[in-house]
């Protein structure tokens, strides 16, 4: 049986894998010179002086074009094992009409999709794993940089986590699976294709939003507001409140996934609108001229909004819980599989003819 | 003698539609058994239960004395040619035979060879390039190099034209001959039957409406033709299959097992499509027909 589950597979299963091993190949080829590089002006400007922020911003520019269509094929290649591997599993058999010629070999249906879901299953493992492995290794320095860049791309983020680490094995497996049992509800290949679809860009989509925040109690901090964590900062000429905004990442951990940013006051209720604080006399006056605004800088007011009680309240997961998170989500995905790959093996012996 | 097939009660229906019904019949060992009767009979419902394909919905369905498509064992026994004679278009002849000797343990890997070179397929074709008939010969293959006690066939000629037709028919026989194979061949085509088969079921609405050996089944129905007269006054051992009549004279078709001695009577031997489109045209609710205008 196990040859025939190959002889069906190969074509698909060779197009798949020459893909992969080529990006592999381009990422292996790459890959090293581009971990030096970073490293070396991670270096260059340690010793510089004046923080490496300009040099990490630069590097990810330079980068973001590869960094980008990476994650996206690592997105897109579960919902692909999916449509291509899981959904005609089933259907191409019941719309050629070759279910009636296998199942009437001496081997019993359950036996005969346990060996094509474990034959092809395991295969979408490890092209997720061969795609996860090269990417993951290949975007190590530039997802660094993507961190510390501005707009953040963290690791533990929603779009990166997806697509490095093993979730993307448990992201596959699902997927195929999924595919499978699709197919043999629906069993026509076009709409179990399109209903697979569907059905993988929901959850890959509620996973993050309505799952993942909740995997661990969150870390609730309210540090001071650091000037080196302002996105935008207004004085309005003439009196009125301050107009501040403060990038949403947690100092000393560029990589956190923050849920939640916002300026709290004194009371620890949120600020809207603007920060009341005089602005026509004291620290946080606009500078009057140039010569002061680069003298003074804007720490004079950063001091005034502490002593104020203003603070910067962030709600996040920190990046050290990167790799529980991952195996959580993997665990999970991995008992969907199961549970799907059961209910196909029931399905096929029961209800299907 | 042993049944190959036996059917009780047996039913399968898809939502509100039954699809066979209330089937009851018993084929007999070591016969080419044609299964005969209009589309929407049942035929092929019937013989998806019996070989594993379908689950019944009612009633059961024993095939060599073990449930039907129950385990390798019972799988094994049964070969089964699906309607249509499906193959994997992207594999070849060879990969076929492979996949059999792969998938049954007791594959005749010489007899598949031997049959495939006879018929002259070429082993590196894909399936999907063969002809009709060249594919349902394919199945057909496959279905005796897996060396059945019983052989199901749903259609297999159906598709195919008159010299393919004969050809695969042909093969079939010999088949069942050298291999004491018994097999059961359904078809909507008397034609087909007659060449092929031994023994015969009529299938109208689920229900059988004759079974039978086919030289049993020509030998005791007869057709009277005569003046016109009432069917219930024919003698009570003459079971009335048919009867049309027309303002003067009555013909009827009458199964009976003794000699017919009434002198108003033309009586001939009805072939075996007669035989069989007489029982197609009976009412299959009653068994009976209408009086018409016979009391006038």
């Amino acid at each position: 049986m196990i040859w025939l589950a190959w002889r069906q597979f190969r074509a698909a299963a060779a197009a798949m894998f020459a893909a992969l091993a080529a990006l592999a190949a381009v990422l292996a080829f790459t890959g090293r010179g581009l971990a030096d590089d970073y490293a070396a002006g991670i270096a260059a400007c340690t010793v510089r002086g004046g923080g490496c922020s300009a040099y990490v911003q630069q590097f990810f520019h330079a980068h973001q074009v590869p960094f980008f269509a990476l994650t996206a094929i690592m997105l897109v290649l579960p919902a692909l094992i999916g449509l291509f591997w899981g959904a005609p599993l089933i259907t191409r058999e019941l719309e050629a009409g070759t279910h009636r010629l296998v199942w009437n070999q001496s081997i019993t249906r359950t036996r005969w999709l346990a060996v094509r879901l474990g034959l092809t299953g395991l295969a979408a493992l490890a092209a997720a794993g061969l795609g996860s492995l090269a990417v993951t290794w290949w975007s190590g320095p530039v997802d660094q940089a993507a961190a510390g860049n501005h707009p953040g791309f963290p690791r533990m983020g929603p779009l990166l986590f997806d697509a490095r680490g093993v979730v993307p094995l448990g992201y596959a497996a699902f997927a195929f699976v999924l595919g499978v049992a699709v197919g043999m509800l629906v069993r026509r290949t076009l709409p179990a294709m399109a209903v697979t679809l569907a059905v993988f860009a929901a959850v890959q989509a509620a996973v993050p939003l309505l799952v993942r925040p909740h995997l661990d109690t969150p870390v609730h901090a309210a540090p001071a507001i650091a000037e080196t964590d302002v996105e935008d900062l207004l004085f309005p000429r003439g009196g009125g409140s301050l107009h501040l905004v403060v990038k949403p990442r947690v100092p000393g951990d560029p990589a956190a996934w923050v849920l939640s940013s916002r300026i709290v006051d004194a009371s620890g209720e949120e600020v809207s609108g603007g920060i009341s604080v005089s602005t026509s006399s004291g620290p946080c006056a606009p500078p009057e001229h140039r010569e002061q605004a680069e003298r003074r800088g804007a720490a004079p007011c950063f001091a005034e909004l502490e002593r104020l009680g203003y603070r910067h309240r962030l709600v996040y997961h920190p990046s050290d819980r990167f790799w529980t998170f991952q195996w959580i989500e993997t665990g999970g995905y991995a008992a969907l599989t199961l549970g799907l790959a059961g209910f196909c093996l029931w399905w096929v012996r029961r209800r299907l003819s | 003698m042993t049944a190959v097939l036996r059917a009780e009660g047996l039913g399968k229906r898809y939502g509100k539609r039954w699809a066979l019904r209330d089937c009851t019949l018993d084929i007999p060992a070591g016969h080419v058994v044609g299964l005969v009767g209009p589309n929407g009979a049942g035929k092929t419902t019937l013989l998806s239960l019996a070989c594993g394909q379908l689950t019944p919905s009612a009633g059961s369905v024993e095939v060599l004395g073990g449930r039907a498509g129950e385990g390798p064992a019972q799988l094994a026994r049964v070969g089964f040619v699906a309607q249509d004679t499906p193959t994997y278009a992207g594999l070849s002849v060879a990969e076929h035979l492979k996949l059999g000797a792969r998938l049954n343990p007791r594959w005749d890997d010489a007899l598949a060879r031997e049959r495939v070179e006879r018929l002259g397929l070429d082993p590196a074709r894909r399936a999907g390039r063969l002809s009709g008939g060249q594919r349902a010969q394919l199945a057909l293959t496959l279905g005796l190099a897996k060396r059945p006690e019983l052989l199901l066939l749903d259609e297999p000629v159906a598709a195919l034209d008159p010299l393919a037709r004969r050809e695969f028919l042909q093969s079939l026989m010999e088949a069942a001959v050298e291999h004491e194979l018994s097999v059961v061949l359904s078809s909507h085509l008397v034609s087909d039957v007659e060449r092929t088969c031994d023994h015969l079921v009529v299938l109208v609405d689920s229900r059988v409406q004759v079974a039978g050996e086919v030289e049993e089944l020509l030998a005791t129905h007869h057709r009277l033709t005569g003046p016109r007269r009432d069917p219930r006054r024919l003698p009570a051992d003459q079971h009335v299959v048919s009867a049309s009549h027309t303002d003067r004279q009555s013909t009827f078709i009458v199964r009976t097992d003794a000699p017919i001695h009434d002198p108003a009577w033309t009586v001939s031997r009805p072939g075996l499509e007669d035989l069989v489109l007489a029982y197609l045209d009976r009412r299959p609710e009653t068994g009976r027909w209408p009086v018409l205008e016979v009391e006038r």
